[in-house]
């Protein structure tokens, strides 16, 4: 069944390529693929009538319960027999309809009858869903065209909005039904269908999205709209196929469901009404499409009483029914397209004689009409007596008032189908005779085809019964008596006096006149197209009243509702369900308390400073506190890193801070903006450190990191942190530095690349357009003035001479030059001793930068690029790349990736050597550290330093 | 149990206060302390929750760990490279503040004109879809010639 499904798709994908070629062929070679359908449904067609079913699974995803499930059994097969059936008549009838767009629209209606064949095959409520939203799609592609004028893209609009949303319902509904029974798989629901707790409300918001596909009064209107699509559309998805998708649902439910209230009530009241308004409604309308789409709306309606009901009479009325008006109703929209397309128009008022022109057509329409009217020997009578049979014999609540909405319901059906004839065909008094020409044989022949076909099927009714009464034998026999039996005579009963009574609606269509003066005097119904577009225009306003209180433009007004939300909503569970807080310690050590206050007071004063070098100083003080509290939680390596990063980033910062104004922009600030932020702060602060507690206190089971204690020994390692980031957790890392690497290239990107161009240094920073130009002059002076008389002799940094005189410091440049080798070694040590250790990559990459760092502050950028002759983009990139290559050479040797090995290496004179290959991936993050460091001083403090000689100074 | 004591929570939420209140202001250079700030919170929060002081996990060959001597190392190990991170962010931050103090001589965040216009879209344009037209004059489909 999923290969007929692709079947469908992949042919409609290659239709619109097939049309340049073949022409209005294209048309045959598209009928030939639902005819594929119905011949395979019918070859299963033994054993599937017998209460058999033919199913194919194939696992999509088993563990979110999605499974491409399909099942073929008596319902689905009389629905493929109706998707596959109607779909070549309508098919070969648009060859003649269509002028233009052919490629577009025959793939369209394919691919419609691909995924309508799907829905009714499909054995999973996810599948099943999945397929009723593309035949909304289909059908909104379908009725907007293409190039055709707002009237269409808003009728295409609504009918996607109203489907799709009640589609969406429907899928709320379904994942409830779905939870309640533990499968998804439509059929095991039906076999044990779950009971009580949510599943009175599943059914009605499954009912919900039936009844909007199916065009079920309050949400039908869009299918009267639609009617602006073409008329084979309208023949196919708008009466046979698609609006038939709520009535499968309904019909596909029932024998599990019926029973569970309010599924009976709302079907029976919702249904009938549905019947009787909008048959109501069609003895009102003009246009002739119009008059056939309430007609629709009210069979619809009758459908989904009698199916809904569940009854065995009533189903089988309803299956009956089902396959009455598939057949009459496309055809009688096929001779309205035709008599449209001859006379060029469809407004009942302005045909005239047109049955005496076209005698063919006629006799078409007249068979069609007459099953519609329910008139026997047509196979719509066979249902119209079965459903009389159901409401009058079978026991359930209301079944005496359904009775008479069905026969009034029946009545005013004779009315509207006498008032379509006559419309369509009949002379008026007044009106000029259209004098249409004969259309082609072809053209009328699949409305012929269909229309023969509800004679053929009421004659053989034997034929028709065992078709639908595999479905209707779902339910069990109930009362006396032998099952009921469609057939054209069962004697004089009541059901046939109803029969009889319901051709008064001819006499009804007589009195059309007076009928249209009554009806102006009574009360309109609610308008649901007007509800409709309030609510369309409401949704838009309240967008637009949503967007302006919202998106106010300002990011801290942003960051506060951010803010505000995270202390308001878990902060209020916190308050709500937290524990009693017992049992918590004041402080593990008491050396917590000096540094708190260091901390404390460090932060709040880098709130208060005015100064943007001073605010820097404090909140670096802050993180050599915060180190130090790391020291005393037992995290020598933490502690290490902090202390490092905080010295690259203070120097880092005093580098760019030494172009920008020294004190803060000031702000106007209102005392009231300042007092509502100072009080988001204290709150978002409070509530961390009370979630802090109240988590920390929930704790119970055994950390992972157990484990990893205990196995550190199979890193060839003792510094567990150090293993868990080059070994047990080394994608992590691996992902880390490579976030490092690309902040890195996005500061030299941000500082570098001025508008387009990169630009040298030092035009960006001194000879900027805005750059602190008052300054660089003078600058320049005092420079030549201190060549002369200040400048050291000796050489101790090989670079440092390319600085003017008045920034050098012999004593510094001796110490750097001292310093550099034993950092570097430093750095290499902690590199290596990482494993056993305090220390790794990180540390030592850091280390390393920092020597770097000296030379930069000492020698200057020249020295710096003697120190480190490569550059920095290539260290970190090489980094990056040993880091990737030591995590992924594993695979090659059938390892999984970032499998480290121990090996040992004998080296004269030291001995043995144990070291593990996780150790050049350690050798990847320094590298790309410095790397990293080396670009960023390249960028923020490559320019020349246009201010006095802060950079020295500022480092220390 | 290894829950947090008060002086450190009163430290996070300290930290996290001053940032907070920091990065709320739109100078772009105190929202970057604030940044900075917020950062050595969190890590800080990442460690203490981790449980109370112990030693360091830095396990000898051959011995058979207790893991109640050892400080947990995988809050160590998520800590240590989320400084690492934070200074990669902060940098990009800073770079960001540079750079609008390079194109606008100052370095304060502005209120987006183009969220305004949004907001004032339904006095621009007309936002409601025109009316239905008439029910009973729908267009004609295609096969009309």
């Amino acid at each position: 069944m999923l290969g007929l499904v692709v079947l469908h798709l992949g042919c409609a994908a290659a239709l619109p390529v097939l049309t340049r070629w073949l022409g209005r062929a294209v048309w045959a070679v598209a009928a030939v693929v639902p005819l594929a359908a119905l011949g395979w449904a019918f070859a299963q067609a033994g054993p599937v009538l017998d209460g058999g079913a033919v199913t194919e699974r194939l696992a999509w995803a088993p563990a979110l319960g999605l499974e491409l499930a399909f099942r073929l059994d008596g319902l689905g097969l009389l629905m493929v027999a109706v998707v596959g059936g109607v779909g070549v008549a309508v098919l070969a009838y648009s060859a003649y309809y269509f002028r233009r767009d052919t490629g577009r629209e025959a793939g369209l209606l394919l691919a419609f009858a691909g995924v309508m064949f799907g829905l009714v095959v499909a054995d999973n409520l996810f599948l099943l869903y999945l397929f009723w939203e593309l035949t909304s799609v289909a059908s909104f592609l379908l009725i907007a065209g293409r190039g055709r004028g707002p009237e269409h893209r808003r009728a295409a609009e609504q009918a996607l909005l109203v489907t799709v949303a009640g589609g969406l319902v429907m899928l709320l509904g379904f994942v409830m039904l779905g939870q309640a029974a533990g499968t998804y798989t439509l059929s095991e629901i039906l076999a044990d269908p779950p009971r009580g707790g949510l599943v009175p409300a599943a059914l009605v918001l499954v009912l919900v999205g039936a009844f909007a596909k199916s065009a079920q009064y309050p949400l039908h209107n869009w299918l009267p709209a639609a009617m602006v699509a073409p008329t084979p559309v309208s023949a196919y998805l708008h009466a046979a196929a698609m609006v038939k998708a709520g009535v499968y649902l309904v019909a596909r439910l029932a024998p599990g469901f019926a029973e569970v209230a309010p599924w009976r009530e709302l079907v029976l009241v919702v249904g009938l009404f549905t019947m009787v308004a909008g048959a109501w409604q069609a003895l009102k309308e003009t246009d002739l499409k119009r008059l056939l789409a309430y007609g629709t709306i009210s069979e619809l309606g009758l459908l989904i009483a009698l199916l809904g009901v569940g009854t065995r009479t009533a189903a089988l009325a309803g299956v009956l029914t089902l396959l009455a008006h598939a057949l009459f109703k496309s055809a009688l929209f096929m001779v309205v397209g035709i008599v449209d397309h001859q006379c060029g128009t469809r407004d009942l008022r302005e045909l005239s004689r047109v049955g005496a022109a076209l005698p063919g057509l006629l006799t078409v329409a007249l068979l069609a009409a007459a099953s519609m009217a329910k008139l026997p020997p047509f196979v719509g009578f066979l249902g119209e007596d079965a459903g009389f049979e159901a409401f009058l014999h079978d026991a359930f609540a209301g079944h005496g008032w359904a009775l008479a909405a069905l026969t009034a319901g029946s009545l005013l059906t004779v009315a509207y189908t006498a008032r379509a004839v006559w419309g369509a065909f009949a002379g008026k008094p007044g009106v000029a005779a259209n004098g249409p020409q004969r259309p082609a044989a072809g053209f009328v022949a699949p409305a012929a085809a269909l229309a023969g076909l509800g004679l053929a099927t009421g004659l053989a009714y034997p034929a028709t019964a065992a078709l639908t009464t595999a479905y209707a034998d779902l339910y069990p026999h109930s009362g006396g008596g032998t099952p009921y039996e469609p057939a054209l005579w069962h004697g004089l009963t009541p059901a046939l006096g109803l029969s009889a009574l319901t051709l008064l609606g001819l006499a009804v269509h007589a009195a059309r006149d007076r009928l249209a003066a009554v009806s102006a005097r009574l009360p309109r119904l609610p308008d649901g197209e007007r509800a409709y577009r309030a609510a369309l225009v409401g949704l838009f306003q309240g967008a637009v009243w949503v967007t302006r209180r919202t998106q106010v433009g300002s990011l801290p007004l942003y960051l506060t509702v951010v803010l505000v939300t995270v202390v308001a909503l878990p902060g209020a569970a916190l308050l709500l369900a937290a524990p009693p807080l017992d049992g918590v310690p004041v402080w593990w050590t008491p050396l917590e308390v000096p540094l708190a206050v260091v901390v404390l007071t460090a932060a709040v004063a880098a709130t208060l400073m005015r100064s943007r070098l001073t605010a820097v100083l404090v909140t670096g003080a802050v993180g050599y506190a915060v180190a130090a509290l790391f020291v005393l939680h037992g995290a020598p390596d933490l502690a290490l890193t902090q202390f490092l990063v905080e010295s690259l980033t203070l120097v880092i910062i005093v580098l760019v801070l030494r172009r920008m104004p020294t004190r803060f922009t000031p702000a106007e600030q209102a005392p009231r903006a300042r007092r509502l932020r100072a009080a988001v702060a204290l709150a978002v602060g409070g509530f961390v450190a009370a979630f802090a507690v109240v988590a920390s206190q929930a704790r119970r089971g055994e950390g992972v990191s157990v484990e990893y204690l205990r196995r550190v020994g199979e890193t060839g390692g003792e510094n567990v942190v150090n293993a868990i980031i080059v070994d047990f957790r080394a994608l992590d890392t691996l992902g880390e530095i490579s976030v490092l690497l690309v902040t890195s290239i996005g500061v030299a990107s941000l500082v570098r690349v001025w508008r387009g161009a990169v630009a040298e240094p030092a035009s960006a920073a001194g000879a900027g357009p805005r750059g602190p130009g008052p300054r660089a002059a003078p600058q320049r002076g005092e420079e030549t003035r201190a060549v002369s008389w200040d400048a050291p002799h000796e050489r101790w940094l090989p670079g440092a001479g390319d600085r003017a005189g008045t920034e050098r410091s012999v004593l510094m440049e001796v110490v750097a030059r001292l310093l550099f080798p034993s950092v570097v070694v430093l750095s290499l040590f902690l590199l290596f001793s990482g494993h056993y250790r305090p220390g790794g990559g990180f540390a030592g990459g850091l280390v390393a930068a920092l020597a770097f760092v000296l030379r930069f502050l000492v020698g200057g950028r020249a020295d710096l690029g003697l120190a480190a002759p490569v550059d920095p983009a290539v260290v970190a990139g090489a980094g990056l790349t040993l880091a990737t290559v030591t995590g992924t050479l594993p695979l090659a040797f059938g390892s999984p990736a970032l499998t480290s090995t121990p090996w040992e290496v004998h080296v004269p004179l030291v001995g043995a050597v144990h070291a593990t290959t996780s150790l050049f991936f350690d050798i990847g993050v320094y590298l790309l550290v410095v790397g990293v460091v080396l670009k960023l001083l390249a960028a923020s403090g490559g320019a020349r330093v246009p201010a006095r000689p802060a950079s020295g100074r500022g480092g220390r | 149990m290894k829950t947090l004591d008060l002086t450190m929570a009163l430290v996070v939420g300290g930290l996290f206060s001053t940032g907070v209140y920091l990065l709320l202001q739109r100078s772009l250079m105190r929202a970057l302390l604030g940044f900075i700030l917020l950062g050595h919170g969190a890590n800080l929060l990442l460690l203490v929750v981790g449980g109370p002081p112990a030693a360091p996990p830095i396990v000898a060959g051959g011995e058979s760990p207790d893991p109640r001597v050892y400080a947990d190392p995988l809050p160590q190990a998520m800590a240590l490279t989320a400084i690492v991170i934070t200074f990669g962010v902060t940098t990009f931050l800073l770079a960001l503040a540079y750079r609008s103090w390079l194109l606008s001589g100052h370095d304060e965040t502005q209120d987006d004109v183009e969220d305004r216009r949004i907001g004032t879209a339904a006095e621009r344009a007309d936002v409601e879809p025109a009316p239905a037209a008439r029910p009973d004059t729908p267009e004609r489909g295609e096969g009309d010639r």
